[in-house]
C-alpha cells in the first residue's frame, strides 16, 4: 500500500511537471498564499492616503435575552503609510456617563505588542497598560481588543480559498491566520468583494477551531480619494447568542491630526 | 448630559448624585464619636465649554458632601474651575485643577500637587482643587510641565464626632506654616517631566513649597492638635516597565524639610491573568513594598504608616457590559504585623446608576502602631450614584 501511494505521488509530480512546461510560469507560480495576500493587500491599500480620520459611533450591546445597552464613543486615527508600523488611534467614551472621558491611546505595532495607555478621568490618571490581552472583550462587547487593534495588513498570513457570492456580490474568500502572539483566533475567513475590494464579512474561529463569531460590515460609503468605510459593523457571537453593533456617523478625513495628538500627554486634556 | 450650541462652541452639562451609607462594625472609642451609621449625600456638577476651534475650553466641577454625622465632613469644594488654551505644542491652564503623577497603586508618593480631601476617604484618592497656573509643552523628547501655585489648600480633617480620626481633633484654624504664619505668604512651584521610551514610562518631578502633609503638634487646648505645614523641597521619580502581562512599578522621592532629608519609595508589580472565565474576566495580582525613611518623631515629621509595609492585592474585572469589578488588598506592617485592608466592588445598573460597595478593615493592630487609633473603625460603605 505504501509503495502504491508513493507510486501515485511520483506520477502526480511527473504530471504536474509536464503541465507546468506547457503553461505560463507566472500564472502557476502564484500560490494560494500569494493570491490571498494580494487580495488582502489590494483591499487594505484602497484607503492608503487617508492621513487621519475622526468619527463618532454608537455601540449597541445585545445580550442573549435581547436586552440592549448603548455607549457613545469617538475615534481618532492617524495613518502611518509604512506597512511595517501600525496606525495610531485614540478611542474616547462619551457615555455611559460614569465613564465619560475614559480613553484608550494605542500605537499599533505589527508583530510586537502595541503600546497602550488608558486614561481614567475621575483620577486624572494616565496608566500604561499591557496589550497582551488581545482576546479579551472590549468594554463588555462582543468585539475583542484585537478586532480593533489588529487590522494591519502584515499582522496576518493569508491563503486564498476560492470565490463565493455574498449579499448579491461576487467575493473572494481569503483565510487569514494571525502572526502576532496571544490571539484568541486560530484563523479568520474573510469575504472581500471583487468590485470595490472591501471586506464584507469575517468568520472568527476560536483556538479550538470552532466558529466563535461573525462580523458583518455593511453600509459602505465612498469618500473623497476612493476611501471606503463601512458604517455598520455587527459582531454576532455564535457561542453565547450575544451581539454588538457599531453604527458610525460620517467620517471626517485629513483633519490635520499629527503625531503630537497621539502622545500620552494629550490624554489629560480629554476630561 | 445635554449638548447644545450656545454662544458658539460646545456646551456640555452633567451631574451626579450619590447616596452613601457607611456602617461601622464597632462603636467609637474616642470621646464624641458616633457609633454605627453614617449616612451621606454627594453632589457633583460638571459644566464644560469648548470653543469651535477647540483651542479654548472652560471647566467647572463643583462638589459638595452633606454628612449626617460629622459636620466637618459636610463640605463644599471646586474640584475644577479653570480656563485652558491648547495649541499644537503648548498648553496653558489657569484656575483650580486636579493633577495625578505616578504609577503605584498602594501609595501615591510622587503625587504632590493637590491637597488630599481626607474627610472623603483615607485612601488618598480624593483631592481638593489646587489653584494654579500650569504651562505645559509636548515635544518629541517628552512632556514638560511647570506649575505656579499661589494659594495653599489645607488638608481636610474629620471633626470631633467623626470616625477614622486621630487621638485628638486636628484644627486647621490653628495651622502654622514654615513660610511664615500666613497661609499664602509664599508661592509653591513644581516641574514635571514625563515620557515613554519603548516599554518604559518615565516621570521626573520637582516641588518646592508648603508640604501637603502636615506635622501634627500639640496645641494649647487639650485634645486639639495644630497642623504645621513645613516648607519643603522634593525630588521624585516614577518608572513603569510594561512587558507582556507584567507591569513593574517604582516611585521614589527625596524630601528636604527644615529638620531632615529623607527618602521614601514604593515598588512592585501587577500581573494579569487574562480570560480566566469563558466570558473573558481578567484577574490581576499586585504586590508592592513601601518604605519611608522619615523620622518617627511627630515633632519632626508628618506621621506615616507606610514606613516598612507590604501591600498584596487582587483585582477582578468581569469585562461585562456593566463594568463589574472587584478589588481587594491588605497592607501589612513588616515590623509589627498590623494590617489594614480594603475590599471594593462596583457595577453599573442600566445606563445611569452605579452601585459600589467598599469595606475598610483593621486587623491585628499593634498598640504602638499609628493605626491603633483606627482599630475599631472597620467599616463597610454602600454607595448608589445616579448620573445625569
Amino acid at each position: 500500500m505504501f509503495s502504491n501511494r508513493l507510486n501515485n505521488f511520483t506520477k502526480t509530480v511527473a504530471l504536474a511537471a509536464l503541465i507546468g512546461t506547457g503553461l505560463s510560469t507566472a500564472a502557476l507560480s502564484q500560490s494560494a498564499e500569494e493570491k490571498g495576500f494580494e487580495i488582502a493587500a489590494r483591499s487594505d491599500r484602497t484607503d492608503t492616503g487617508f492621513e487621519s480620520s475622526e468619527v463618532t459611533a454608537v455601540m449597541t450591546l445585545t445580550n442573549a435575552a435581547g436586552r440592549t445597552t448603548t455607549r457613545e464613543l469617538y475615534f481618532k486615527t492617524l495613518e502611518r503609510e509604512n506597512e511595517d508600523v501600525g496606525d495610531k488611534s485614540l478611542t474616547v467614551f462619551e457615555t455611559p456617563r460614569d465613564v465619560q472621558g475614559t480613553a484608550l491611546l494605542s500605537h499599533a505595532k505589527i508583530l510586537e505588542a502595541d503600546d497602550q495607555w488608558l486614561y481614567l478621568p475621575a483620577l486624572k490618571r494616565v496608566k500604561r497598560i499591557s496589550s497582551a490581552n488581545k482576546s479579551g472583550p472590549f468594554v463588555g462587547s462582543e468585539f475583542a481588543f484585537e478586532d480593533f487593534t489588529s487590522t494591519e495588513l502584515n499582522k496576518y498570513e493569508y491563503r486564498y480559498s476560492g470565490e463565493d457570492t455574498f449579499d448579491g456580490m461576487t467575493v473572494d474568500v481569503v483565510e487569514r491566520t494571525p502572526r502576532y502572539e496571544n490571539s484568541g483566533y486560530v484563523r479568520q475567513v474573510s469575504l472581500i468583494d471583487q468590485d470595490v475590494f472591501q471586506v464584507r464579512k469575517i468568520d472568527f474561529y476560536d483556538r479550538k477551531n470552532s466558529l466563535l463569531k461573525t462580523l458583518t460590515l455593511s453600509d459602505y460609503r465612498e469618500y473623497e480619494g476612493g476611501v471606503w468605510r463601512a458604517h455598520l459593523l455587527t459582531m454576532e457571537n455564535h457561542q453565547t447568542g450575544k451581539s454588538t453593533s457599531i453604527a458610525y456617523s460620517d467620517y471626517a478625513f485629513k483633519t490635520g491630526l499629527a503625531d503630537n495628538d497621539f502622545v500620552k500627554g494629550v490624554l489629560r486634556r480629554i476630561r | 448630559m445635554a449638548s447644545m450650541p450656545a454662544m458658539g462652541g460646545d456646551f456640555d452639562v452633567g451631574a451626579s448624585v450619590g447616596t452613601e451609607l457607611r456602617t461601622f462594625f464597632e462603636g467609637g472609642t474616642l470621646p464624641g464619636q458616633f457609633d454605627t451609621f453614617q449616612p451621606s449625600l454627594q453632589l457633583e456638577g460638571d459644566v464644560r465649554w469648548q470653543s469651535d476651534s477647540g483651542e479654548w475650553d472652560l471647566v467647572l466641577v463643583p462638589y459638595a458632601r452633606i454628612d449626617g454625622q460629622d459636620d466637618r465632613r459636610t463640605h463644599f469644594d471646586m474640584r475644577e474651575a479653570f480656563v485652558r488654551w491648547s495649541g499644537d505644542e503648548w498648553t496653558v491652564r489657569a484656575g483650580l485643577a486636579k493633577v495625578f503623577w505616578g504609577v503605584a497603586e498602594s501609595r501615591h508618593l510622587v503625587d504632590i500637587i493637590n491637597q488630599y480631601d481626607t474627610v472623603e476617604d483615607i485612601d488618598e484618592e480624593d483631592k481638593l482643587g489646587q489653584p494654579m497656573l500650569e504651562v505645559s509643552t509636548i515635544r518629541d523628547w517628552g512632556q514638560l510641565t511647570g506649575y505656579v501655585m499661589p494659594v495653599f489648600r489645607k488638608r481636610t480633617f474629620v471633626g470631633r464626632d467623626g470616625r477614622l480620626r486621630f487621638n485628638g481633633i486636628i484644627d486647621n484654624d490653628l495651622a502654622r506654616f514654615g513660610e511664615g504664619n500666613e497661609q499664602n505668604a509664599d508661592v509653591d512651584f513644581a516641574l514635571r517631566y514625563s515620557h515613554y521610551i519603548g516599554d518604559w514610562d518615565v516621570g521626573l518631578s520637582f516641588f518646592h513649597g508648603a508640604s501637603r502633609e502636615p506635622r501634627l503638634l500639640a496645641s494649647s487646648q487639650p485634645g486639639v492638635l495644630a497642623p504645621f505645614y513645613d516648607d519643603i523641597t522634593q525630588f521624585g521619580v516614577d518608572l513603569q516597565y510594561t512587558k507582556d502581562a507584567w507591569l513593574w512599578k517604582f516611585e521614589g522621592i527625596v524630601r528636604e524639610t527644615p529638620f531632615e532629608t529623607f527618602a521614601a519609595a514604593v515598588g512592585g508589580f501587577e500581573y494579569s491573568f487574562y480570560g480566566i472565565t469563558d466570558s473573558g474576566a481578567d484577574l490581576g495580582v499586585l504586590m508592592e513594598y513601601q518604605y519611608d525613611g522619615r523620622s518617627e518623631d511627630f515633632q519632626v515629621a508628618a506621621p506615616t504608616i507606610a514606613d516598612n509595609d507590604l501591600f498584596v492585592g487582587a483585582r477582578l474585572a468581569m469585562n461585562d457590559s456593566q463594568d463589574t469589578d472587584f478589588l481587594g488588598g491588605v497592607v501589612t506592617d513588616l515590623d509589627d504585623g498590623s494590617m489594614s485592608g480594603l475590599v471594593e466592588a462596583s457595577t453599573r445598573i442600566g445606563d445611569f446608576w452605579v452601585v459600589e460597595l467598599e469595606s475598610r478593615f483593621f486587623v491585628n493592630v499593634d498598640n504602638t502602631n499609628l493605626l491603633s487609633v483606627f482599630r475599631n473603625d472597620s467599616n463597610v460603605t454602600l454607595r448608589v450614584t445616579r448620573y445625569f
